[in-house]
């Protein structure tokens, strides 16, 4: 098979898988560059910020981080309290991101949520060059989250349509992944401690603070645990 | 704040993100063996972490005020029984969110 239609082929198969973040990125994209319009930034600033930054909810967060005080280094404390969630992703796809060439840098690069949740389950057809695979999945929404913004930015003033609840397409996209990762292992032990330690601690430490606690709890448990679930996890 | 102030602010966002996403990848280099308890963990962290993410994605519910948590259990619970029904991904996400859209602007 020859490159251009090993790459075609990746497109393809990427496509579908982020269909639904389209709409969602489509639809959140233009509320994050609507935000900032209102905030008082021109177009450029949500164009720049999705394109270098690109995690969701600390673009947000970076607004009011421009509103506020000069503190860089706060900023950059913050953004790693935030983001650190991503340092999960990024254990659990060591394997899966290995051979696939320079790619790599970019697929780590743009892994939010979503595409790390794709990129982490999807069962890619046989004979699809993976690294294609995962490199389309990031690369669109990418492009969608970028779209989105840059539209909310140019036009915010002169939209219009607000669809109460629309944003809930990233929640029940989420819960379908887990649902399919849940299918696919026979041993839900690891599922069950994500889901209870992340509610524990969002009980304990209310909706602002809960990540990190949530991740020391999981690792501590799942340490705890570790004989069982090898053993599990290798029958 | 300068235009200055500003480009280095968003460059501070930029860098705490790529360290973020970046380290465990320069930590556990491809081509360097990895410790045994690093493998455990990229073996049963991925369920886990999905986990977290799904309340994650909830955290503003709030069950003892404004509409419980209803629409969002409701939501889920459509989601859940559509995927294990066709077990088709863009259906149960159509279905779930048309459903909670629904309950948001119609019933609560």
């Amino acid at each position: 098979m020859n490159k251009k239609s090993e790459v075609r082929k990746a497109f393809k198969a990427a496509l579908p898988h982020t269909i639904p973040i389209f709409a969602g990125f489509l639809f959140l994209g233009i509320a994050y560059g609507i935000y900032m319009k209102l905030a008082g930034f021109s177009a450029i600033y949500p164009i720049l910020m999705s394109m270098t930054i690109f995690a969701g909810s600390m673009e947000f967060v970076a607004a009011d981080l421009l509103l506020g005080a000069f503190n860089p280094v706060g900023a950059f404390v913050l953004t790693l309290m935030v983001n650190a969630r991503h340092l999960f992703y990024g254990i659990s796809m060591l394997d899966k991101y290995k051979d696939v060439g320079k790619k790599k840098w970019y697929l780590i690069f743009g892994m939010c949520d979503e595409t790390f949740s794709i990129n982490c389950t999807a069962q890619i057809p046989v004979g699809v060059d993976k690294g294609w695979f995962y490199f389309f999945v990031t690369l669109l929404n990418y492009l969608y989250w970028v779209l989105g913004a840059s539209v909310g930015g140019i036009f915010g003033s002169f939209i219009n349509i607000k669809i109460e609840g629309i944003d809930f397409i990233m929640t029940a996209l989420i819960v379908v992944i887990f649902l399919e990762q849940c299918l696919k292992e026979k041993d839900h032990t690891s599922a069950v401690i994500g889901i209870g330690a992340t509610i524990l601690c969002r009980i304990i430490f209310g909706a602002d603070n809960f990540i990190i606690p949530s991740m020391i709890m999981i690792l501590g448990v799942l340490t705890l645990f570790r004989n069982q679930l090898q053993r599990r996890v290798e029958e | 704040m300068t235009i200055t102030q500003q480009i280095l602010t968003i460059a501070a966002v930029v860098l705490g993100t790529v360290v973020t996403r970046f380290l465990p990848f320069i930590i556990f280099p491809a081509d360097k063996p990895r410790p045994k308890y690093v493998k455990f963990l990229g073996r049963v962290l991925p369920s886990a972490a999905l986990g977290m993410l799904v309340v994650y994605c909830l955290k503003n519910v709030n069950v003892f005020a404004g509409t419980h948590g209803i629409p969002e259990t409701l939501s889920i619970l459509a989601v859940c029984i559509l995927h294990f029904w066709k077990r088709s991904m863009f259906l149960s996400i159509a279905g779930g969110t048309g459903i909670y859209i629904l309950l948001i602007n119609f019933v609560f």
